[in-house]
């Protein structure tokens, strides 16, 4: 599209010299003209509009531009013509008083190319203006324009048809022409967004654009002077209305423009100031989101709070959680710092550092008392988070009352959402830590359910069944079965205290240990011992194991176990038909954490016989409570396999859950529940299958 | 949910703990007799006749103190437990490493007889 305006405008361009040079020449050689009057006019206006559509793709869809950029574009465009138009004064001065130079012809032709670059000039501009003008829109500002656009659009096809109206109602057209532009023109707003150094640059290059048109307009006006006297036949600028009303209006806008930043001068600084603490402001409420600290919240305001009040030193004074307190601060030490609060505190002034009000004052008298202090004047502000004063913010200047309304209205401004980000900040921590915390958790569970044993060991005297469902928090109850030789296995159940990732990394130490010690064929007690001296050193302060260890000797009939502080097991007599807890002494892994141990843990023995069941478990089962807060307790537990010791273990295990489940009235567990049942069999089953 | 208060009596620091004590309340606990002996207790009574319940992460935080307390010569005493938190005290074995009582007056008596 830029292409074709373009060539369009330049194919318009030529045509309207030729015509124009044509028509001249017919007028002034009395002959009778062989092109339509009307041509150069025509094309002329063809040759604006298309150029105007030119700049319109090329300098009004460029988003890129800013207002300086416009105006260099203007200056750019300007000083190309203004070079072209010199170039062309070389060439004739060159040529000197030949004959070509004289003929009216070719001074046309000159004529018509400085025309032609000073209309393309003023179009230039006319469309850079219109950016700028229309910067801050509004309905009503862009219908004006629009009308204002009609408007030239109206006396350039009137120039080109060149019928005359009557005077009445061209005046009126130029009036309502010359109104509009005047409207237009009063808008200004872009110069107050350019900073000093722009608006230096701006006017430079208005008063390079004043050059450019005043060299135009003075090259085309003398030349027509000197065309005129001879033929009138020529396409002058003077005939039309379309050059001069744009011209009028490119000048006014410049001159405008001009004067409304030679006069924003001095007030730049102020609307700087404004825009640098919004800037500020924002970056006091994004601090948060780009993943900084909060010590990043607090030298951004200490900074940004000191350049917007131009305070002379400054200090923020945070307080920890604990008593000490934090000091940042700007062009002061911390020892004045700390002398200066010490000193209003200690003639009691309340309302300078006091934290509940933020009332303030200036208060050279006070200042001045304080020998080695250079500063008169103090402002401060407290630091809220959720109602909560963390910290105070105190501005220091050199002169007795430097501090007005305004500076204080800001600074409190800046405190406050200080204080806004520094309490999303840590929302966002503990979102963040929970976040974590939950991902842990999951980790944990993954591990401890690795822990737990995928097959249990079976033999010919018993069968084991497990069970093992964690809440949401992990917990970390273990249990774990190996043989130890033909006739040995070893059992163990075990409760890790606390929960979480300690407890499953305790539990997959606890697993380490059976697996290493189990091995030996150790004494029960010796097992125990051994594992409360390797554990002394792995758990964390206050952590401890609870476990019951067990060797089945099936060669002897006899359960060998020890008991550290576990939850005593259930043991049911199938000869006696009786149940009953076996509690006996025993101390929990890592609780005494030096030798005596020994003393603590005993080998316990009993021999069984086939129907006896032994039910391990976590204090998870026995705790669980119903819907009125009570627990399970071990009356239940017994009477709960009283009910089934006919069963097998797998079974007996199932009717356990199942009664617990149902006690407690949901499937939410608030605990571990950890069980294992050993069943003894053997002889018992051969009884029974003896009359098959 | 465990509620914790400490008054002095007679130059003895005395916690009582009112509510549950669970994984996360054990901090609490920890954090009041850590309080305690910061601030120089060397006689410290463990109120425990409103603890309803005490889980193992609970029992862990008394556990933790013994040796301390051997070391630095400080006496803690806990009285007025309920049956149910007695038991959980010795299943564990942790009721004959710790000094317990059935009420204020035997531990005061104790805490006073053994700290002569």
């Amino acid at each position: 599209m830029i292409r074709l305006a373009f060539m369009v405008a330049a194919l318009a361009w030529l045509v309207l010299v030729f015509s124009d040079v044509t028509i001249l020449f017919s007028d002034i050689k009395g002959l009778p003209p062989d092109l339509p009057g009307w041509l150069p006019r025509v094309m002329f206006g063809l040759y604006a509009v298309s150029l105007f559509y030119y700049y319109k793709f090329k300098i009004e869809q460029d988003e890129a531009l800013n207002f300086t950029d416009l105006l260099w574009s203007v200056f750019a465009s300007g000083l190309v013509f203004t070079v072209i138009s010199l170039a062309v004064r070389l060439v004739l001065f060159l040529l000197g008083e030949t004959a070509l130079v004289g003929l009216d012809v070719f001074k046309d032709v000159i004529y018509q190319i400085n025309l032609g670059l000073w209309v393309s000039f003023l179009l230039a501009a006319f469309i850079s203006w219109k950016r700028l003008i229309l910067y801050q829109k509004s309905k009503w500002l862009i219908r004006t324009w629009y009308l204002f656009e009609l408007g030239l659009l109206i006396v350039l096809s009137y120039d080109c048809l060149n019928f005359s109206i009557g005077e009445v109602p061209s005046t009126i057209l130029s009036v309502v022409l010359g109104l509009l532009a005047l409207v237009l023109s009063a808008n200004m707003k872009w110069v107050a967004y350019l900073n000093f150094k722009q608006k230096w640059t701006s006017l430079l290059l208005l008063l390079l654009t004043f050059f450019y048109l005043a060299y135009f307009f003075i090259t085309v006006t003398t030349t027509s002077e000197s065309m005129t006297s001879k033929s009138t036949a020529y396409l002058s600028f003077q005939s039309t209305i379309f050059i001069p009303a744009l011209f009028a209006f490119i000048v006014t806008y410049s001159v405008f423009s001009f004067l409304v930043i030679l006069f924003n001068l001095p007030t730049s600084s102020v609307f700087e100031q404004k825009l640098e603490e919004v800037v500020n402001f924002q970056r006091i409420s994004q601090s948060i989101q780009t993943e900084q600290n909060e010590e990043s919240v607090y030298s951004i305001l200490l900074e940004s709070s000191v350049g917007s009040v131009f305070a002379d030193a400054a200090w923020l004074e945070i307080r920890g959680a604990s008593t000490e307190h934090r000091f940042y601060t700007y062009k002061i030490t911390e020892k004045q710092a700390r002398e200066i609060r010490d000193h209003l505190k200690s003639k009691n002034i309340r309302g300078v550092l006091d934290q509940s009000t933020d009332k303030t004052k200036n208060l050279s008298k006070h200042l001045a008392q304080l020998k080695g202090t250079i500063y008169r004047s103090i402002v401060s502000f407290p630091i809220t988070v959720k109602e909560e004063t963390i910290g105070t913010l105190a501005l220091l200047k050199e002169l007795p009352d430097g501090f007005n309304k305004e500076m204080t209205r800001i600074v409190s401004t800046f405190s406050n959402q200080a204080g806004i980000s520094i309490e999303n900040f840590r929302l966002m921590e503990e979102a963040f830590q929970n976040e974590r915390y939950k991902e842990e958790l999951k980790i944990a569970k993954t591990v401890q359910k690795s822990l737990l044993p995928e097959r249990l060991e079976k033999d010919n005297d018993f069968e084991i069944a497990a069970f093992s469902e964690s809440a949401d928090e992990v917990g970390g109850d273990y249990y774990d079965t190996i043989r130890i030789n033909d006739h040995q296995i070893a059992l163990i159940i075990a409760d890790v205290s606390g929960k979480g990732t300690t407890a499953a990394f305790h539990m997959s130490q606890m697993k380490g240990i059976f697996h290493s010690l189990a091995q030996q064929e150790l004494d029960p007690k010796e097992f125990m011992v051994r594992a409360n001296q390797a554990l002394i050193y792995c758990l964390e302060r206050g952590s401890f194991i609870s476990a019951t260890y067990f060797v089945i000797n099936t060669q002897k009939k006899k359960i060998f176990y020890a008991r550290a502080g576990h939850c005593p097991v259930l043991y049911f007599n199938a000869a006696s038909n009786s149940s009953g807890y076996l509690k006996d002494r025993g101390k929990a892994l890592g609780m005494i954490k030096n030798k005596d141990y020994c003393n603590h843990v005993e080998t316990n023995e009993l021999s069984y016989l086939p129907g006896d069941i032994m039910v391990l478990y976590t204090d998870g089962i026995t705790e669980a409570k119903d819907s009125k807060g009570e627990e399970f307790g071990l009356d239940q537990l017994n009477n709960t396999l009283l009910e089934v010791t006919d069963r097998s273990a797998k079974e007996i295990e199932l009717h356990l859950i199942d009664r617990l489940y149902q006690y407690t009235g949901t499937k939410d567990i608030n605990d571990d529940y950890t069980t294992m049942i050993v069943k003894f069999t053997g002889e018992s089953k051969l009884i029974n299958t003896k009359p098959v | 949910m465990v509620h914790i208060k400490r008054l002095q009596e007679e130059g003895i620091d005395i916690i009582a703990v009112v509510g549950e004590i669970d994984a996360s309340s054990s901090i609490e606990l920890d954090l009041a007799i850590a309080k305690s002996v910061g601030e120089g207790y060397k006689r410290i009574i463990i109120d425990c006749h409103a603890m309803e319940y005490i889980s193992s992460a609970g029992l862990g935080v008394f556990m933790s103190y013994i040796e301390e307390f051997k070391d630095k010569g400080i006496l803690m005493v806990l009285f007025g437990m309920k049956e149910k938190v007695i038991n959980t005290f010795s299943i564990l074995g942790l009721a004959e490493l710790l000094h317990i009582r059935n009420n204020k007056e035997e531990a005061k008596q104790l805490i006073n007889g053994l700290s002569i």
